[in-house]
C-alpha cells in the first residue's frame, strides 16, 4: 500500500511560518485547555490559534471587582468592608500570557495568539507582552460593530488600520488580521490592511448574532456554529483578493470537510481554519480530515498543496464573472427558468 | 484583627520563626477560647482577638487558661455589652466583666500603643506566666487612622526571650513526656491549689515593667505601669484608662499651661494592680481624685478601677485623699476635653459629687455634671476636615488614604476617624481627620472643623452639615449645579451659615466628572483630589502625584484598568472644581426638613426625631423608656428620599400578578382592592383600575409606590412579567426620576394608607395574587436597598403578623430590625402587629423556644380556667373557644370574637380566677412563633441550641435567611459559605462544603423543613411558610438570600437566585413529616435537576470570580470540587424523594 502523506506534500506557508498541512485550528473556547492543544497537535493540526483574549472583558472585569468591592465598603460600623482584600493582583491578561507559554512548552507547532478589542492604548501593551510570551504570531480580530449611524464607513475603516499600523510598529512577530464581511469593498478593506502592513488576512469573523426570546420578549447572545454554507462567502472573496494582496490569506467559517479545505486552497487561501467542526465532532476528526485530503489528492493525483493554492481564484478561472454580479444575474434567471 | 491575620495568613506572610502561623475561624468566641486553650496547651504559641458578647463566651476558659498559668495573649477592641440594648461601640464593660478570671490587663491609650503594649504583653506573658487581656477601645482606638511608627520583626525578636518559648513548649502536653492536667478536686484541696499561683501573680508586675523597659531601650517609647502627666504638685488628679486617658492628657497640658494644679494618671497595667506602685506614681500633693471608669457596675459601691483607687489608698494609709468616681464614654459615648476640665472643676468643689456620669444630662437621678461645652483644647494650626459622605460612595476609603499621604508623604501627624449611621442603605458616613504638626491625642470627634466637605447634595435638606464649621472654614460641595447656580439651591440654614461663618464656598459636579471618566458613580477619588486642592495641606502637584501614587498602592491590585481610570478622574478634576461667589443675603425659600411629619406621635416627635436629627446626645435620662421597651411602627415616620429614582406604575399594562409587591425589600411598594367610593376624596393624580379578581370585579384596584421610602433598587421592575407591546424595556412598572413627582406620590401614598385594607377572611392568602392585598407589618427597614432577606419577612408578616411572636438572632435583620431611630416592625388597623426582640446571638432558637414554652403554657392554664369558670362563662362560649378550629384566616377571627366575648363575661369577675383568665384570654388565639436570623447564627453560633429546638417538638418556626456568611459584619465566612466562595477567613477560596443543615434537620423525621428561593420559585415560597407554620411542630426554613457581599447589582438579586436553582446548587424542597400520616413520601423535591452550568451562576458574583481573577488554577479546583458537591448533593435528593413511604423497594 503506497503510504500517501509520503508521496504528497500537505506543507504550506502562512505568517511566515512553515506548516506541515493547511489545517489550523481556529480560535474558540477549545483552546482555553493545554490538553486539547496536545491533543489538536496530536491529531494533525498545523498550527493553533488561541482563544482570543478580550480587552473590553478584562478592563470590564478590573472596573466590576473594584465596583462591588467599593460599593459594599463603608456602609457600617462594624462592616467596614464585604471582602477579603485580593491575595494576589487580578492577572489580567497575565493568565493568557501563561497559557502562551504552557502551550508553547507544550507542542512543537505554531501558536498564535489572538487579540479581541478596539482601543488603542491598552491592546498594544497587550501585544507586546504576548510577543514576549513566545507566542509565534498574532492574529488581531478587531470585534467593532458600528452602532452609531454618525460614524461612517471610512472612519470605521480608518480604525482598523491605524490599529493595524499600530500593532505592527509595537511587535516583530507576524501579525494576521481578522475581518467581517461587512465592509462596503472588502477587496479595498482588505487591500488597505495589506497595505497597512497586515502579514495575513483571515476571512471572515463570524459575529454573535443575537436572537429574541418571544416569550420573555428579551434579546438573547446567540452564537451558532457554522455550517459548510457558510463557506461559500469566504470562498468568494479569498478566490477575488488571491493575487490582489500581498498577505497570506486563510479562510476562516464553514470548514466541515476535507473537501472544504481543497476547496479554501484552490480559492487561494494558505490555511483553512477550523473550529465549529471540531466542536461538534471532537478534535480528532483534525486526523480524519488530513486523512481524506490526502486520499482526495491521492485519487485526484494532486502532488501538493501548493499546487491548487489559487488554481481556482477568481483570475485562474476561465470566467471570472462567476465572482461577479453577471453571475448573480444567471443564477436567479437559472431559478426563473425552472 | 482577626481578618488582617487571616488575610496574612493566606498571603503566605511569615512571622518572625520564618513560618506562616495557621489562624483558624470557629463557631463561636466560646469556640474559639476552647482551639485556644488547647493550642497552648499543647506548646503552641497562640493568641485570640475579641470584643464584648465575644469575650463574655470566652471567660469560663480564660479561668482554666490562667488557673493552669499559661503564656497567652487576648487582644480585646473593649466594646459595650448588650444590656437594655444591644450596643456595638466602645467602652469597658466586657473586660470589666472578665476580669477575676486571672488574666493580667493591659491597657492601650492610642493606636501607636495598641501596636507597642500588644508586645510588651506577649514578652511579658512568656516571663510571667501569667495570661493576658491586652485592651484598647473599640472603635474610638480600634478604628482609629492613625500615623504611628510601626514596629519591625527585628523589635518583635528583640523582644521574645527565646528561652521563655522553649520553656512555654516544655510545659505542653506531650505523649513523650506526658502529665496531666484539668483534675477534679475535692473540698480538701482545691483551695490550697488556687492559692498556689500567688506568686506568679505578685511577680507580674515588676515583670510588665521589666518588659516596658526593655522595650524603651529597643525602640525608645517608655511606658510604666502607670504613666503621670501634668504637674508636679498636682492638687486635683484625675485617674483613667485606655482612650480617654488621650483626652485628659490634651486637657490637662492645657489646663497645667494657664497655670492649674491638675494631673492625670493613666492606667496600663490594672491587673494585677500593684497597689505600692500605683500609690508611688501619684503626686504626694494630690488632695483630691476623680476616678473615670468606662462601665457600669450596677449596685457596687463604685465602678471597678473606683473601687481599686479607693482601697489602695486606703491601704497605703493615704485615706485623706479624697476620692470621686464616674462613668464616661458608654457605648461610645463621646469624651471630650471639656467633660475633663468639667471633672477638674467639679475636684475644686467642697462636696464634689461622687458616683458621678459624664457627658449625659441625667435629670432623673442627677448623677450628670455639669461642663462648658465650649472649652476647647485644639492645637492651632491643626487642620480639621470634616467629610459627609454616603456609605458605599468610597468616601471613607478616600480619607483613609489621605490620612495615609499625609502622614507618610509630610512631616505631619494624621488621624482619621469614622462615624456612620446606623442604615444599611443611604447611609451617611461622617469622616473626621486632623493634620498637624505636633503629635494628635485628640480622641474625640471634631466640633470646630476648618474644613467642610459634604459629598451628597441631597443631604443639605436633612442635616446641618455646616453646624461644626468654624469661621473662615472651607465648604466643598458636590454639586450638580454649577457656580452660578448652586446657591438659590441651598437650604436657608445652609446659605446663612456660609454668610455668617464667611466660608470659602467651592463646588464640583463629581458625578459628571466620574461619569465622563468611566468611574461610572465613584465619585471618591475626585472628592479626594479637591480636598488636597482646596485645603493646601501639600503642594498640589505633590499632592496629585501622591494620590496617584495611592491609588496605585490601593487598587493597583484590582487591575490596570482600574488605576487608570482613577488617573483620569484625578486629572480631569481641578478644571471642574469652582469656588463660589457667595452672595451677601440669605434668599433661600426653603430649608431644612422637619425630621418627622407633625402628625407623628409624641414619642416620634420628642425622641425619635431628635435622635434622626443627629442629636441624640442632647437628649436627657428621662427620655428613655427605663427597660428597653420601644414603640412600635415608628420607620413610617423617617422619611429618608434616598432613591434617586422610583417605580411608577403603568396601570394599563399591569397584570395586577403581586411579584412587585412579594419582592419589595422596603414594603414601599404595595396593592390595595377596594370599593369605588373610596375614590371620590382621591387626589388628581391617583391612579386606580378595575380590580382583575374573578370575585371581587366591582372594586377598584391601585398599585402604590412610597415615594421617600422607596430605595431605588429596581427589584420590582426586574420581576414584573407583564412587558408593554410596542417597546419591551418598558414593564408594567417603571424607573423614574423621584424629585419631580415626591409630592405628588407622596400624597398619593398618604390617600393610599387610608383606604381600608382587604378584608382577609375572603382572599385566598397562599396565592401570591391575594397574598400582596395583605398588609405587610413590616417595613420601610434601613436595609440594604435590593437586600435579599427582608422580601422573607415581609412575607411572614403578612401572613401571620397579627399574632406573631419573632425572635431575632443578632445580624442583620437585628440591625435592620431593631436598630434606632426608627424600626420597621409595625401594627395593622386593630393595634395588632409582631412584638420583637433580639436576645443574644448565640441562644436565638432557645430565646425563641422561651416564648414559644410561654405562650402555650399560658394557652394550657387559660383552657383550664375555661373549665374551671364554665359556669360563670357559659358552656356554650367555652366549648367553642376550646374545640375552635383556628387554622383559617376565618377561624383566627372567629375565635378573637369569642375571646372578646369572653372578656366581656368577664370584666366584671372578681375572682382570682376570673381575673387570671382575662388578663391571658389573648393566650386562647393561635401565635405564631418564629424564630429569625442568618446563617452565621444558624450554621455556626447558634448551632448546638438550634439542633436542640428542633428535637424539642415545639411548635416553634425557624427561619434562616442564608446570605451564606457573616453579613453583618462584613462578609466574614460560615458555614454556609459555599465551596470556592471568597470571605473573609476564607480569602483564598472556601476549600470545603456548605453544610448541608437542611437535610440534618431532615433526618429527624419530626421537624417540617424547606428550602427555599423566592427568586426561583415566589409560589413555592409562599406555600412553603404557610405549610411550616400550619405544622404542629418544629419547623425549619432555609431561604435563599442575596445579598451585598455577593458582589453584584443586587437588582438581579432574584434572577440569581433563579440561576441558583436552575443550576442544581439550591435544590428546592419541602419535607412535611404530616405526609407520612397520609400514605406519601414526606420528601417533596420541588426544582429540576441542573438545566445551566453552575459557573454560569457562581459567575456572576464577585465572591466567586474575584478567585477566578487572582487564582485562576485554583478557582477551577474548586469549581470542579463544587460541580461534584451538586451533582452528588442532587443524587442524594432525588433518592430520598423516590422513596417509598414505608419501607419497600424504591422504584
Amino acid at each position: 500500500m503506497i503510504d500517501l502523506s509520503k508521496t504528497i506534500d500537505l506543507s504550506t506557508t502562512y505568517l511566515g511560518l512553515k506548516l506541515k498541512n493547511p489545517l489550523v485550528v481556529s480560535s474558540s473556547p477549545l483552546c482555553e485547555d493545554v490538553g486539547n492543544i496536545r491533543r489538536m497537535e496530536d491529531s494533525g493540526a498545523a498550527a493553533v490559534v488561541l482563544h482570543s483574549l478580550f480587552e473590553e472583558q478584562i478592563e470590564m472585569e478590573s472596573m466590576e471587582l473594584d465596583r462591588f468591592m467599593t460599593e459594599s465598603s463603608g456602609i457600617g460600623a462594624e462592616a467596614t468592608t464585604h471582602f477579603p482584600e485580593l491575595t494576589s493582583p487580578v492577572r489580567g491578561m497575565e493568565g493568557y500570557l501563561k497559557h502562551i507559554e504552557a502551550c508553547k512548552s507544550a507542542v512543537q507547532i505554531p501558536v498564535i495568539a489572538s487579540l479581541n478589542g478596539i482601543s488603542q492604548g491598552g491592546w498594544l501593551d497587550y501585544a507586546k507582552k504576548i510577543q514576549q510570551a513566545g507566542a509565534d504570531a498574532l492574529e488581531l480580530n478587531i470585534y467593532y460593530i458600528p452602532v452609531d449611524a454618525n460614524v461612517t464607513g471610512e472612519q470605521v475603516e480608518q480604525r482598523y488600520i491605524d490599529l493595524i499600523r499600530a500593532i505592527k510598529n509595537t511587535v516583530a512577530i507576524p501579525v494576521a488580521v481578522k475581518l467581517g464581511p461587512y465592509f462596503s469593498s472588502p477587496a479595498n478593506m482588505a487591500k488597505k490592511c495589506d497595505a497597512a502592513g497586515a502579514d495575513a488576512i483571515v476571512l471572515f469573523n463570524r459575529f454573535y448574532q443575537p436572537d429574541y426570546d418571544l416569550e420573555a420578549l428579551e434579546v438573547v447572545p446567540n452564537l451558532m456554529l457554522s455550517t459548510q454554507y457558510e463557506l461559500l462567502l469566504r470562498l468568494h472573496w479569498i478566490a477575488v483578493l488571491y493575487g490582489q494582496v500581498k498577505a497570506d490569506l486563510a479562510l476562516t467559517g464553514g470548514v466541515h470537510a476535507a473537501t472544504d479545505v481543497i476547496k479554501s486552497m484552490m480559492a487561494g487561501a494558505k490555511v483553512a481554519m477550523v473550529a465549529s467542526a471540531l466542536l461538534k465532532r471532537g478534535i480528532s476528526y483534525l486526523d480524519a480530515l488530513a486523512t481524506e485530503l490526502l486520499v482526495w489528492m491521492g485519487e485526484h493525483e494532486y502532488d501538493s498543496i501548493r499546487q491548487m493554492q489559487g488554481s481556482m481564484s477568481r483570475n485562474a478561472v476561465p470566467q471570472p464573472a462567476a465572482f461577479e454580479r453577471a453571475n448573480y444575474m444567471k443564477v436567479l434567471s437559472s431559478y426563473a427558468m425552472r | 484583627m482577626g481578618e488582617w491575620a487571616d488575610q496574612w495568613s493566606a498571603e503566605g506572610r511569615p512571622n518572625i520563626w520564618g513560618t506562616v502561623p495557621t489562624v483558624v475561624e470557629m463557631q463561636s468566641e466560646g469556640g474559639a477560647a476552647g482551639a485556644l486553650h488547647g493550642a497552648l496547651q499543647a506548646g503552641s504559641l497562640s493568641t485570640t482577638f475579641t470584643a464584648s458578647q465575644g469575650l463574655l463566651l470566652m471567660i469560663p476558659n480564660m479561668y482554666k487558661i490562667a488557673g493552669e498559668l499559661t503564656s497567652t495573649v487576648f487582644h480585646i477592641a473593649a466594646r459595650a455589652l448588650a444590656a437594655h440594648a444591644l450596643s456595638i461601640f466602645g467602652d469597658h464593660s466586657d473586660v470589666m466583666a472578665a476580669r477575676s478570671t486571672g488574666f493580667g490587663m493591659l491597657s492601650s491609650a492610642s493606636v501607636q500603643e495598641v501596636m507597642d503594649m500588644a508586645l510588651i504583653a506577649h514578652a511579658a506573658t512568656l516571663e510571667a506566666r501569667v495570661p493576658f487581656l491586652h485592651f484598647f477601645d473599640g472603635f474610638r482606638t480600634s478604628h482609629e487612622v492613625a500615623k504611628i511608627e510601626q514596629l519591625v520583626d527585628d523589635d518583635i525578636r528583640a523582644m521574645i526571650d527565646m528561652d521563655l518559648v522553649d520553656a512555654h513548649r516544655a510545659r505542653a502536653l506531650n505523649p513523650e513526656r506526658p502529665v496531666i492536667r484539668g483534675t477534679a478536686q475535692n473540698p480538701d484541696v482545691y483551695f490550697q491549689g488556687r492559692e498556689a499561683v500567688n506568686s506568679y501573680y505578685l511577680a507580674t508586675p515588676t515583670i510588665v515593667q521589666n518588659a516596658m523597659d526593655k522595650f524603651a531601650k529597643i525602640v525608645g517609647r517608655q511606658y510604666h505601669l502607670f504613666d503621670y502627666t501634668g504637674a508636679p504638685d498636682a492638687e486635683r488628679v484625675i485617674i483613667i484608662m485606655g482612650s480617654g486617658g488621650e483626652v485628659a492628657k490634651e486637657a490637662v497640658e492645657a489646663l497645667c499651661a494657664s497655670g492649674e494644679k491638675v494631673g492625670l494618671l493613666q492606667i496600663r497595667l490594672f491587673r494585677p494592680f500593684p497597689v505600692e506602685t500605683f500609690v508611688a506614681a501619684l503626686p504626694a500633693s494630690t488632695k483630691s481624685i476623680a476616678v473615670l471608669d468606662r462601665t457600669k457596675e450596677i449596685g457596687a459601691t463604685g465602678e471597678p478601677l473606683y473601687c481599686d483607687v479607693v482601697t489602695a489608698l486606703v491601704e497605703m494609709g493615704q485615706a485623706d485623699k479624697k476620692v470621686i468616681g464616674g462613668r464616661y464614654g458608654l457605648g461610645s459615648k463621646e469624651f471630650t476635653p471639656a467633660m475633663v476640665k468639667g471633672v477638674f472643676d467639679e475636684l475644686k468643689k467642697p462636696s464634689p459629687k461622687n458616683h458621678f456620669t459624664l457627658g449625659i444630662v441625667d435629670d432623673v437621678t442627677h448623677t450628670s455634671l455639669d461642663y462648658d461645652p465650649e472649652f476647647s483644647t485644639e492645637v492651632p494650626g491643626t487642620v480639621r476636615a470634616l467629610f459627609y459622605g454616603l456609605g458605599a460612595d468610597g468616601t471613607v476609603g478616600a480619607n483613609k488614604n489621605s490620612v495615609k499621604i499625609i502622614g507618610e508623604e509630610t512631616d505631619n501627624y494624621a488621624q482619621g476617624y469614622f462615624v456612620y449611621d446606623s442604615k444599611k442603605s443611604g447611609a451617611i458616613t461622617v469622616s473626621h481627620l486632623r493634620f498637624g504638626p505636633k503629635p494628635l491625642h485628640s480622641s474625640y470627634l471634631i466640633s470646630k472643623a476648618s474644613f467642610v466637605a459634604c459629598h451628597q447634595f441631597s443631604f443639605l435638606e436633612r442635616l446641618d452639615v455646616l453646624k461644626c464649621a468654624e469661621p473662615g472654614a472651607v465648604f466643598l460641595l458636590l454639586s450638580p449645579f454649577g457656580p452660578d447656580q448652586v446657591w438659590d439651591q441651598l437650604p436657608r440654614t445652609a446659605q446663612k451659615q456660609i454668610i455668617q461663618k464667611k466660608l470659602k464656598f467651592y463646588v464640583i459636579d463629581g458625578y459628571e466628572v466620574a461619569k465622563n471618566t468611566g468611574m461610572g458613580g465613584r465619585i471618591n477619588t475626585i472628592m479626594q483630589t479637591c480636598f488636597f486642592a482646596i485645603s493646601g495641606v501639600l503642594p498640589r502637584a505633590d499632592a496629585i502625584e501622591a494620590i496617584k501614587h495611592s491609588i496605585e498602592k490601593t487598587y493597583g491590585k484590582r487591575g490596570e484598568s482600574v488605576v487608570k481610570k482613577n488617573f483620569a478622574a484625578v486629572d480631569a478634576t481641578l478644571e471642574n472644581l469652582f469656588e463660589v461667589k457667595v452672595p451677601e443675603k440669605v434668599s433661600s425659600l426653603f430649608d431644612i426638613r422637619p425630621a418627622v411629619p407633625a402628625q407623628a406621635p409624641e414619642f416620634v416627635q420628642k425622641v425619635t426625631a431628635r435622635i434622626i436629627m443627629g442629636e441624640g446626645d442632647d437628649l436627657p435620662v428621662s427620655a428613655f423608656p427605663v427597660d428597653g421597651t420601644y414603640p412600635v411602627a415608628t420607620a413610617q415616620w423617617e422619611k429618608r428620599n434616598i432613591a434617586l429614582e422610583i417605580p411608577a406604575w403603568d396601570e394599563v399594562l399591569c397584570i395586577q400578578c403581586g411579584k412587585c409587591v412579594l419582592v419589595c425589600p422596603h414594603a414601599a411598594i404595595r396593592a390595595k382592592v377596594y370599593e369605588d367610593s373610596v375614590l371620590k376624596d382621591a387626589p388628581a393624580a391617583f391612579k386606580a383600575v378595575p380590580a382583575r379578581w374573578k370575585d371581587l370585579k366591582d372594586r377598584k384596584y391601585t398599585l402604590q409606590v412610597a415615594p421617600e421610602d422607596c430605595t431605588g433598587c429596581t427589584l420590582c421592575v426586574q420581576v414584573c412579567p407583564a412587558k408593554n407591546k410596542s417597546e419591551v424595556k418598558l414593564r408594567a412598572i417603571n424607573m423614574v426620576a423621584q424629585p419631580p413627582i415626591r409630592e405628588a406620590e407622596a400624597a398619593n401614598w398618604e390617600f393610599f394608607m387610608n383606604i381600608p385594607d382587604t378584608d382577609r377572611k375572603i382572599l385566598a392568602v397562599n396565592q401570591i395574587k391575594d397574598a400582596q392585598l395583605l398588609q405587610p407589618l413590616f417595613e420601610f427597614s434601613g436595609a440594604c436597598s435590593g437586600c435579599g432577606e427582608t422580601p422573607y419577612l415581609k412575607l411572614m408578616t403578612q401572613l401571620f403578623g397579627d399574632r406573631l411572636l419573632a425572635a431575632n438572632a443578632t445580624g442583620c435583620s437585628s440591625i435592620y430590625g431593631g436598630n434606632l431611630p426608627t424600626t420597621p416592625y409595625c401594627t395593622n388597623s386593630d393595634g395588632r402587629g409582631p412584638t420583637w426582640s433580639n436576645s443574644l446571638f448565640e441562644d436565638n432558637a432557645e430565646f425563641g423556644m422561651g416564648l414559644r414554652l410561654a405562650a402555650d403554657k399560658q394557652n394550657e392554664y387559660a383552657r383550664e380556667l375555661l373549665v374551671r369558670l364554665n359556669g360563670a362563662v357559659g358552656d356554650e362560649l367555652v366549648q367553642a373557644i376550646l374545640t375552635a378550629n383556628q387554622r383559617t384566616e376565618q377561624g383566627i377571627f372567629d375565635q378573637r370574637e369569642r375571646v372578646k366575648l369572653l372578656k366581656e363575661k368577664l370584666a366584671g369577675n372578681t375572682t382570682h380566677e376570673g381575673r387570671d383568665l382575662l388578663i391571658l384570654a389573648d393566650a386562647l388565639v393561635k401565635k405564631s412563633v418564629w424564630i429569625l436570623g442568618g446563617d452565621g447564627w444558624a450554621y455556626d453560633i447558634g448551632y448546638g441550641g438550634l439542633d436542640h429546638v428542633l428535637a424539642s417538638g415545639r411548635n416553634v418556626n425557624v427561619l434562616v435567611m442564608d446570605t451564606e456568611v457573616y453579613s453583618n459584619t462584613g462578609g466574614q465566612a460560615s458555614k454556609a459559605t459555599p465551596r470556592g466562595a471568597v470571605a473573609k477567613f476564607a480569602a483564598g477560596g472556601k476549600p470545603m462544603g456548605k453544610k448541608d443543615l437542611a437535610m440534618m434537620a431532615v433526618t429527624y423525621g419530626s421537624v417540617y423543613v424547606a428550602r427555599i428561593a423566592m427568586g426561583a420559585a415566589d409560589q413555592h415560597t409562599v406555600k412553603a411558610i404557610m405549610e411550616a407554620e400550619a405544622f404542629d411542630g418544629p419547623s425549619l426554613i432555609i431561604a435563599y438570600s442575596h445579598c451585598i457581599a455577593h458582589g453584584y447589582d443586587l437588582a438581579n438579586g432574584m434572577e440569581q437566585q433563579k440561576a441558583a436553582v436552575n443550576s442544581g446548587y439550591w435544590p428546592l424542597f419541602r419535607y412535611n413529616p404530616d405526609l407520612v400520616a397520609q400514605g406519601k413520601n414526606p420528601f417533596q423535591l420541588d426544582s429540576k435537576a441542573a438545566t445551566i452550568p453552575l459557573k454560569d451562576y457562581i459567575y456572576n458574583e464577585t465572591r466567586y470570580t474575584m478567585l477566578v481573577k487572582s487564582n485562576p488554577e485554583e478557582a477551577s479546583r474548586l469549581l470542579e470540587l463544587a460541580k461534584e458537591d451538586v451533582a452528588s448533593k442532587w443524587k442524594l435528593y432525588d433518592y430520598w424523594a423516590k422513596m417509598p413511604v414505608n419501607g419497600g423497594e424504591q422504584k
